[in-house]
């Protein structure tokens, strides 16, 4: 399984970014081989239209199974990851991305 | 008789909640008691001007933005058009094409340069033109679907449905939405004459000071018209006089307008004195040298 | 952290005055956002001193570079905005009809038109009386793309306030549901709804609250000049609970407001009748409501 994130950081201990279009990185973790990478959005944060669209792509590429984030993809983001097989969870805003996983694996998370 | 086209008088202000809505209903209210009168409201996020008229709805439409529609039979997924687009939106998710229509400026480019003519445009309603009529007055709104962005385009369609219905009407009204940028812009640059509305307090003096530079920038000639006078302190006027703007009337700050306003009605009927500064506003307007074309 | 966005559909409704005071009830704990750029007001109660300040370059507007130009006229037939004219032979490009779609700048022949970022404003980083900072901005006159400057402004608050660990980043949104407003709103924790009970209070946020639905965000709502009409303001009240938004209080018509305004103070500075004590009511509920 592929997990991403949206998160200000890129490691364990970043926090969400409750964000989806406009998150500071994507953070993707691989449960097989136990990686985390991160991934700058940066480029995208700062455009004034089509943040969520532009995420969306990326999210595409990325090709994740879940994605845990905060407030949840505004509409035009949703419509596009509804393309996607892809569990999205939400609510996982003010907690670390350690925290949120572990609260994704006992089922804590709300989806969206 | 010589050809007129009408005399375009747009009402707008920086700050919102000055009383440009006020104003504009009163006036055009007022003017329709002696003769026909097209007051446009342009505020197309949040058109409020209707709820002071119960008027005849004379005429409804769709106002539409033209999109691309994704053809896959034709599309070879070449992935060019996601990269044309500067407003992200289209993008492509492996085997298919996505559309978000509220992001979409309408610019033809990837309609037109798709090789295999995969997106041929085809209009969408984006919100409702209403036009209602009450005796000599003509109301005339755009109302933007909640979510979309682009105000301007529903903004251009009202005047020219306005120019092209009313041509012989003397006076159109705009009633102009708040701020200082693109829809402001579209509102007020092709009106014979801006009156912007503020009010005496440090918030309506700097939002002025910056609608009278938009104003100048357009080239336009325009006069200020002071609401709640008497509120709060002199800035507004000693700055209109060290600027040598005109000042074409003042409202004075009461309770009871506020009142009649919150309820939807008129306020000059209740106000001898607001109908002769609306008479006094009007004729300066037509007085003013038309701006230039 | 938390963000909340205090915007309110029609313009005038105290919005500006009631986010300020929240800003100094709360102090040195936030960071104050002024995302009303078209018509920014919040410096004007918090003496901010301009200490970092930088250009903002909006998106880009095409500009035709004459020398090379062989006027072909390409441009002028595929631009749907009519941003392009002609006269004497030379093609100019309005910018104030130019919308930034790149379009002409691809299809020209000779390369001829270039993509240049516009100059569109300025913001700022201050720091304010209440030994915080303030993150505001000054848009050109009639330039493009607030929205995008909307988004500038909340992007260097937030990070400002992750930065110095600030409790609440506090937003001063726009009026209206457009694209500054979408702008401020996308990544909000909590809206705050100012509105007022006048036929145009009632209309403008029941339009802004259905966008704040589409964003699934918890709001919260504050009847200014709640006695001007208090048919209306039970009209709103209903309205308010058909929609599960939670009403946060009700304030008086009340000139107290300018005169705060013309003293340069906020409200809850200004120590006289009932008014500080509400704002400080209500703010303590949004409190709570985001934790």
């Amino acid at each position: 399984m592929k997990i991403a994130f949206t998160a200000d950081g890129t490691n364990w201990d970043a926090m969400i970014d409750p964000r989806f279009g406009r998150t500071a990185y994507l953070v993707i973790y691989n449960e097989e081989s136990d990686e985390l990478q991160g991934f700058d959005n940066s480029a995208v944060k700062n455009e004034a239209h089509g943040a969520g669209t532009a995420t969306s792509q990326r999210i595409f590429e990325l090709n994740p199974d879940v994605l845990i984030t905060g407030n949840g993809p505004g509409d035009t983001a949703a419509k596009a990851l509804a393309h996607m097989k892809l569990k999205i969870f939400t609510g996982a805003q003010d907690l670390t991305l350690r925290q949120a996983f572990e609260k994704y694996k006992n089922g804590e998370l709300k989806e969206f | 008789m010589i050809n007129r086209t009408p005399f375009k008088i747009a009402i707008a202000s920086g700050k919102g909640g000055t009383g440009k809505t006020t104003l504009a209903t009163n006036l055009a209210a007022c003017i329709a008691e002696q003769q026909e009168v097209v007051l446009v409201d342009l505020d197309v996020e949040e058109p409020n001007s209707g709820l002071f008229f119960e008027g005849r709805l004379l005429h409804s439409e769709d106002n539409l933005k033209m999109i691309p529609q994704w053809d896959e039979s034709k599309c070879t997924l070449c992935g060019l058009c996601p990269k044309l687009c500067n407003f992200h939106a289209i993008i492509q998710l492996g085997p298919s094409i996505l559309v978000f229509p509220e992001l979409c400026h309408s610019c033809y480019a990837c309609s037109e340069l798709c090789p295999a003519g995969a997106l041929p445009m085809i209009p969408r309603a984006i919100g409702k033109l209403n036009h209602f009529q009450n005796g000599r007055l003509h109301h005339i709104e755009s109302r933007l679907n909640v979510g979309e962005e682009q105000a301007v385009a529903s903004i251009a369609k009202s005047k020219k449905y306005a120019a092209d219905k009313l041509p012989y009407v003397n006076v159109h009204l705009y009633d102009s939405p708040p701020g200082t940028s693109c829809p402001v812009v579209e509102a007020i640059k092709d009106a014979d004459f801006v009156i912007l509305v503020t009010e005496p307090t440090p918030f309506g003096l700097h939002d002025l000071t910056l609608a009278v530079e938009t104003t100048h920038k357009l080239e336009k000639s325009f006069g200020v018209v002071i609401n709640r006078d008497g509120l709060g302190n002199n800035e507004v006027i000693r700055y209109c006089q060290a600027e040598n703007i005109p000042v074409l009337a003042r409202i004075p700050n009461n309770r009871r307008i506020a009142e009649l306003y919150s309820a939807g009605r008129l306020i000059y009927p209740e106000f001898p004195e607001i109908r002769e500064a609306l008479k006094d506003i009007l004729d300066y307007c037509l007085s003013a040298e038309r701006s230039r074309p | 952290m938390k963000e909340i966005v205090v915007i309110s559909g029609k313009g005038g409704t105290g919005k500006t005055s009631i986010t300020a005071s929240f800003a100094v009830l709360e102090g040195t704990r936030v960071v104050l956002a002024d995302c009303d750029v078209d018509a920014a007001d919040m410096h004007l109660l918090m003496q901010p001193d301009f200490e970092n300040e930088d250009n903002f370059f909006s998106g880009e507007l095409a500009y035709i570079d004459q020398s090379n130009c062989t006027r072909c006229g390409l441009c002028e037939q595929i631009c749907r905005f009519d941003a392009i004219s002609v006269s004497n032979g030379k093609y100019t490009i309005n910018p104030i009809d130019c919308e930034g779609c790149g379009y002409c700048a691809r299809v020209c022949p000779t390369q001829t038109i270039i993509n240049k970022k516009l100059m569109a404003g300025k913001w700022y980083i201050s720091n304010i009386k209440t030994g915080s900072h303030m993150v505001h901005a000054r848009l050109e006159a009639g330039a493009d793309n607030s929205g995008k400057l909307v988004a500038k402004v909340k992007n260097e608050a937030k990070e400002l306030a992750l930065e110095e660990q600030k409790e609440y980043v506090l937003v001063d949104g726009s009026p209206g549901i457009g694209c500054p407003v979408i702008s401020s709103l996308s990544g909000a924790t909590f809206v705050v709804l100012v509105t007022e009970p006048s036929v145009s209070g009632l209309h403008d946020l029941m339009r802004v609250h259905q966008l704040v639905k589409k964003f699934k965000i918890p709001s919260g709502c504050i009847i200014n000049k709640a006695d001007i009409n208090p048919e209306k303001t039970s009209e709103i009240k209903d309205f308010l609970l058909s929609e599960e938004i939670i009403h946060l209080g009700d304030l008086p018509y009340n000139e107290d407001f300018t005169k705060a305004m013309i003293e340069g103070k906020t409200i809850v500075e200004l120590d006289r009748g009932t008014l500080p004590a509400n704002l400080k009511d209500i703010w303590e509920q949004i409190k709570i409501l985001t934790t």
